[in-house]
C-alpha cells in the first residue's frame, strides 16, 4: 500500500540525503521540528548518560518527579565498587514549589542525602522548569558544598536549551569543575592514559582495561564507566586521552588539552578492524617500543581466536542489508565497518545527534544509494527500510517494536544492553547477535492463515 | 485534594526511587484507547521521548507520540508556533481522526493556554469540526494515575453530548492490561449486554502481527460512541479510589444524569461479583451458567491453595486502583498485606484499604505518596516475603531479597506485561496461581537447608 507511506514533511527534506543522488549538504545538529515524533531525548538525558556511571556520587534531579522516574537505573553501566549511582533521587517538585521556588527544598534534599549516604560528591541536575522558575542552582550548590565540605556540582541540563549534545556539554562542564587542578596533578606518568567515552556497559571498560594492561599501558581513569570521585580527581596525571564516544567527550577532551596539556586521539573499540587499529594507535602515541610489540602480539593472538568464529557467521549473513539508527555519529561509523566484517551492506544510516564531520565520514564509507538522515522519525525509518529492503535495524528501545512490526530483525545498540559489544569479544557478540536475529526461525512463520496460503497436513 | 491521613504520607524533601510517573504519561495512555487518535505532548522534546520509551518497553509496540519540541525561544515567547506546527505535521503524516493534546510541566509553568491555541488553529484552518481534545496535565500536578482519569474526563467534556437515550452501559476502565480489557469484553459478551468500553487500548497497544504495517492501528473506542455516552443507561466505572474531581463517571452523572456505579477492578471473588451483579441489576439479565462455572473453578482453586497462601506476607505497590484490587485478592486468600503502598496522592485509597484490611490478624502498613526507599524499609520491618507490582519492584528483590510477582504498569524487564490476565474469575485465578507458586518456589528453594540449619545437631 504505497499510499500508506510517509507523506514527507517539508522542513525535514534538508535532513535526508541519498548518497550519489543529490549533492546537497545534510543538515544536522539543530532543533527537532515540532510534531515530527523525533526519537531524541533531552539535555538532561545527555548529561545523565555521561555522569550517571560515576558510582559513588549522589545524582539528584532537581525537578518534578517524572524526569527522575523515567531515568531510574535504566542503563547497564556496571560498578566494581559503590552502588549509589543506581538510585534515582529527585526533589519531586510540586505545584507550590513551582510558585514559591524550589530552593529550600533542594538545599534540604542535599542535606538529607549527604547525611544518609556520606558521599563526597553530589551532582544536581537542572530540569526544564528549574530553568523557568529561576532557582539559583549555583548559589544553592556552593552553599551546600561549604556546609558539608564536599563537592556539590550543578549540572545545567534544562531540557529546552538544546538537545542531547547540549547535555554532553553540560556534563563536560560539570566534570571539569570536579577535576580542577590540584597540586598532585602536575606529575605525569609516561604510560598512563585516560579513557573517555566508555560507560562500562556490560563491563566494556573492563575489557579494554585488560587489553591496555597486557600492553603495559596504565589506565588512569575512565570517563565515566565505573569511575569514582578520587579516580576522576587524578585525571590530569595522564599523558594521553583516548576518546571512544566522540559525541559526548570531544568537548571535554579539548578542554583538558587546553588546561592540562593532555593531547587526545580518537579511537573505537567496536569491531575487529577498529579495535586493532586503536590499540596500535595508542601504542604509537605513547611511543614506547615495547608497547608497540605487545600490542601486535595481543592483536595477533586475539584476532586468531575470533577470526574463524566471525567467518562462520559471515557465510550465513553475506548479502544481507542493514539499516542503522543510533544516538551518536561515532557509533554509526563504527557500525558500517563492523557490518562490512560480517558481509552486510548498510542501506540506511542515521543518528539522533551526529555532527557534520561524522556525517561526512559516513557518506564516504557507504555505497551509492544509501539513505543518510539526521534526527529521523518513525515514519521515515519505516519508509526507507521498506524501500531499501533492509533485513535488520540497529537502534534503541523505541525503534525495536517498529522493526518487529515490519517483520525486520533488530539489534539493540543502546545503553541498557546486557552484553558487551567492545573489543574482540564484543565483535563476536555482535556477529552472534546479528545472526540470532537475522537467521531466527520465527520469520519463517510469518505466513498467512487460510486455505489460500495452501498449508495443510497433506501438502 | 484528598483527605490525607498525615501519618501515612511520607513527607520529605527528596524522593528516593519513585513509585509513580507523571501526569501526561497517564494522558497518553488514555488517548491511546481512542480510535484513530494521535497525541501531542506540549512541552520540550525529552518528556515525550521518555514516556514513549516507557510505554514502548511495556507493550512492545511502536508508540508514536508527537511533541511540540519547545526550545528556548518557545519557552520565552510562548509555544503557540511550535504547537501549531506540531498539529500540521501530525495531521500530514498520520491523518488522525482525533488529536489529543496533553501538557507538561514546562508548558504549564510558562502558562500556555492550549485551548485558545487549538481553538484558533481550527478556525484558521477552517476545520472547526475536527476533534482536538486538550488536557492540562502538568507533571508536578499529580501522577500518571490522576493524569489518566483526568484526561478521560476532559475528552468527555469536549466530545460527549446530551444524546438520545440508548441501551448501552458505559464501562470506564482504568489502566489495566490489554488482556484484561479483552477479558472484560468477553464477560460482557457472555452477559449479552450492549456497552461502550472507554478507553479501549486492547488492540491499539497490543496489535497482532499483520502485513502491511499501518502507522495508525485499528481498534480503540469509537469517537461516535464517546459522543453518545451521554445517552447511556448507566455507567460502570472501575475507579473506586479516585476523587470526584477527576472522575469521568461522575461527570456523566452530573451532566447527563446517568447513574454511576463506581466499583473496584473486578479482581478477587467479591469485586468480580460486584461487577457481575451490578450488570445484572442494571439490565435485569441472568448470570449465565458458564460464568457460574468459572466462579466455581476459582473457588475450587482458592481452597486448593489456601494453606500455601496463608504463609504469604505481601507488599503491594503501584497505581491506587490496581493496588486496591490486589489487596482484595490477598485478603480473600489469607495472604497478609503487610505493606500497601502507592506513589500517587489520591482520594479514597487510604480509607478503602483500611477497610479492606480491617479483619487481618495484624496491622497493615499503608503508605501513600511514597517512594521505594520507604516501601523497602516498611517491607523489611513487616517481614514481607512476596512483592506484587510493576517492574520497579525489582529494587525490593535486589535490596530486600523479596521475590516479585510482576503486575501492572510498567513491566520493562520481562516480556508479556500486555498479556498478563488478572481480572474476572479466570484472571483472578491466574494471578492467584502466580502468587501461590512464587511462595512455593521460594519455600522449596531453601527449605532443606533452612530446616537443617534450624534443627540438625551434630552428635
Ligand atoms: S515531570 Fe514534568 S517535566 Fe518531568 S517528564 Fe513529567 S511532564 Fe516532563
Ligand atoms: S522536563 Fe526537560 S529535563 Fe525533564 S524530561 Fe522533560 S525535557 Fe527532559
Amino acid at each position: 500500500m504505497a499510499g500508506e507511506l510517509a507523506e514527507s514533511i517539508t522542513e525535514r527534506d534538508e535532513f535526508i540525503v541519498t548518497k550519489g543522488k543529490n549533492k546537497k549538504q545534510l543538515k544536522c545538529d539543530t532543533d527537532s521540528s515540532a510534531g515530527c515524533v523525533s526519537q531524541r531525548a533531552c539535555v538532561y538525558c545527555g548529561a545523565r548518560v555521561v555522569l550517571n556511571p560515576i558510582t559513588d556520587a549522589i545524582h539528584l534531579v532537581h525537578g518534578p518527579i517524572g524526569c527522575a522516574t523515567y531515568t531510574w537505573d535504566i542503563r547497564g553501566s556496571l560498578s566494581s565498587g559503590a552502588e549509589l549511582y543506581r538510585n534515582s533521587f529527585s526533589t519531586d517538585l510540586k505545584e507550590q514549589d513551582i510558585i514559591f521556588g524550589g530552593a529550600k527544598k533542594l538545599a534540604a534534599a542535599i542535606d538529607g542525602l549527604v547525611e544518609k549516604y556520606q558521599a563526597k560528591l553530589v551532582f544536581v541536575y537542572s530540569t526544564c522548569i528549574v530553568g523557568v522558575i529561576g532557582d539559583d542552582l549555583e548559589a544553592i550548590c556552593s552553599a551546600a558544598s561549604r556546609r558539608h565540605n564536599i563537592e556539590v556540582i550543578p549540572v545545567e541540563s534544562s531540557g529546552f536549551i538544546g538537545n542531547k549534545s547540549a547535555g554532553y556539554r553540560a556534563a563536560g562542564d560539570a566534570l571539569l569543575r570536579l577535576i580542577k587542578p590540584s597540586e598532585s596533578a602536575v606529575f605525569k606518568k609516561n604510560n598512563s592514559i585516560n579513557y573517555l567515552g566508555d560507560f562500562n556497559l556490560a563491563g566494556e571498560a573492563w575489557i579494554i582495561h585488560n587489553y591496555l594492561q597486557q600492553m603495559g599501558v596504565e589506565l588512569n581513569v575512565t570517563f565515566t564507566g565505573d569511575s569514582h570521585y578520587t579516580a576522576l580527581k587524578s585525571a590530569p596525571k595522564a599523558k594521553l586521552n583516548i576518546i571512544q564516544c566522540a559525541g559526548s567527550m570531544l568537548y571535554l577532551a579539548g578542554k583538558m588539552e587546553e588546561l592540562y596539556q593532555i593531547p587526545y586521539i580518537q579511537i573505537s573499540f567496536l569491531g575487529i578492524e577498529d579495535t586493532a587499529a586503536s590499540l596500535r594507535n595508542i601504542a604509537a602515541a605513547l611511543g614506547e617500543e615495547s608497547m608497540i610489540l605487545k600490542a601486535e602480539e595481543l592483536i595477533a593472538k586475539e584476532t586468531a581466536r575470533v577470526e574463524d568464529i566471525i567467518k562462520g557467521y559471515r557465510t550465513k549473513l553475506e548479502g544481507k542489508k542493514a539499516a542503522i539508527f543510533v544516538g551518536g555519529g561515532f557509533k554509526a561509523i563504527s557500525l558500517i565497518k563492523q557490518f562490512r566484517e560480517i558481509g552486510i551492506d548498510v542501506v540506511m544510516i542515521g543518528t539522533q545527534t551526529g555532527r557534520k564531520e561524522e556525517y561526512e565520514i559516513m557518506n564516504e564509507l557507504v555505497d551509492d544509494g544509501t539513505v543518510i538522515l539526521d534526527d529521523a522519525n518513525p515514519a521515515e525509518l519505516e519508509k526507507f527500510m521498506m524501500e531499501k529492503g533492509a533485513n535488520l535495524l540497529v537502534g534503541g528501545v523505541k525503534e525495536r517494536p517498529l522493526a518487529y512490526k515490519l517483520g525486520i530483525a533488530f539489534i539493540d545498540h543502546n545503553h541498557d544492553r546486557k552484553h558487551p559489544l567492545s573489543g574482540f569479544e564484543g565483535a563476536v557478540n555482535f556477529a552472534e547477535e546479528v545472526y540470532s536475529t537475522v537467521c531466527s526461525p520465527v520469520w519463517k512463520s510469518l505466513t498467512a492463515l487460510g486455505m489460500e496460503s495452501g498449508v495443510t497436513n497433506h501438502g | 485534594m484528598a483527605e490525607k491521613n498525615k501519618e501515612n504520607v511520607s513527607f520529605r524533601n527528596v524522593n528516593e526511587n519513585p513509585c509513580n510517573m507523571c501526569m501526561p504519561m497517564g494522558g497518553i495512555l488514555a488517548l491511546k484507547g481512542i480510535e484513530q487518535s494521535m497525541v501531542i505532548v506540549h512541552g520540550s522534546q525529552g518528556c515525550s521521548t521518555y514516556m514513549r520509551r516507557h510505554i514502548a518497553e511495556h507493550f512492545n509496540e511502536p508508540v508514536d507520540v508527537g511533541s511540540s519540541s519547545l526550545n528556548e525561544k518557545g519557552t520565552i515567547y510562548g509555544g503557540e508556533k511550535n504547537l501549531r506546527q506540531a498539529l500540521d505535521n501530525i495531521r500530514k503524516v498520520y491523518h488522525p481522526a482525533l488529536i489529543g493534546i496533553v501538557t507538561t510541566c514546562l508548558a504549564e509553568t510558562i502558562g500556555e493556554d492550549i485551548e485558545r491555541i487549538t481553538g484558533q488553529y481550527l478556525i484558521d484552518k477552517e476545520m472547526e469540526e475536527f476533534p482536538i481534545v486538550t488536557a492540562s496535565t502538568p507533571g508536578y500536578g499529580g501522577s500518571h494515575f490522576e493524569g489518566y482519569f483526568f484526561t478521560l474526563k476532559r475528552i468527555l467534556m469536549q466530545l460527549t453530548e446530551a444524546a438520545e437515550k440508548n441501551n448501552k452501559i458505559n464501562i470506564i476502565i482504568p489502566n489495566i492490561s490489554p488482556a484484561d480489557i479483552r477479558e472484560i469484553k468477553r464477560m460482557l459478551a457472555l452477559m449479552e449486554i450492549e456497552y461502550v468500553l472507554y478507553p479501549d487500548f486492547s488492540d491499539t497497544l497490543d496489535r497482532p502481527f499483520a502485513k502491511p504495517y499501518t502507522k495508525m492501528s485499528n481498534g480503540g473506542t469509537k469517537i461516535a460512541d464517546i459522543r453518545s455516552m451521554g445517552g447511556a443507561v448507566a455507567t460502570i466505572q472501575m475507579g473506586i479510589t479516585i476523587e470526584d474531581g477527576i472522575s469521568p463517571g461522575k461527570y456523566l452523572e452530573e451532566q447527563f444524569g446517568i447513574p454511576l456505579y463506581n466499583i473496584a477492578i473486578p479482581m478477587g471473588v467479591e469485586s468480580t461479583d460486584v461487577f457481575i451483579n451490578t450488570i445484572a441489576e442494571i439490565t435485569g439479565k441472568k448470570v449465565p451458567e458458564s460464568m457460574k462455572q468459572e466462579r466455581g473453578r476459582l473457588l475450587d482453586g482458592m481452597i486448593d491453595s489456601h494453606k500455601y497462601n496463608f504463609q504469604g506476607r505481601s507488599v503491594i505497590f503501584g497505581e491506587p486502583e490496581m493496588v486496591y484490587g490486589v489487596t482484595k485478592i490477598c485478603v480473600e486468600n489469607g495472604v497478609f498485606p503487610a505493606v500497601v503502598a502507592t506513589g500517587s496522592q489520591i482520594g479514597r485509597f487510604n480509607q478503602l484499604v483500611t477497610a479492606a484490611v480491617a479483619d487481618c490478624p495484624e496491622q497493615s502498613k499503608i503508605l501513600i505518596e511514597t517512594d521505594f526507599s520507604h516501601i523497602l524499609a516498611a517491607s523489611k520491618e513487616g517481614k514481607v516475603n512476596i512483592g506484587i507490582g510493576p517492574s520497579d519492584g525489582r529494587y525490593l528483590t535486589e535490596k530486600g531479597d523479596i521475590p516479585l510477582v510482576r503486575l501492572g504498569f510498567p513491566i520493562h524487564d520481562r516480556v508479556g506485561g500486555q498479556r498478563l490476565l488478572s481480572v474476572g474469575y479466570t484472571g483472578t485465578m491466574m494471578l492467584l496461581d502466580r502468587i501461590t507458586n512464587t511462595l512455593l518456589e521460594n519455600k522449596y528453594k531453601s527449605y532443606r537447608s533452612s530446616m537443617y540449619e534450624k534443627f540438625y545437631q551434630q552428635g
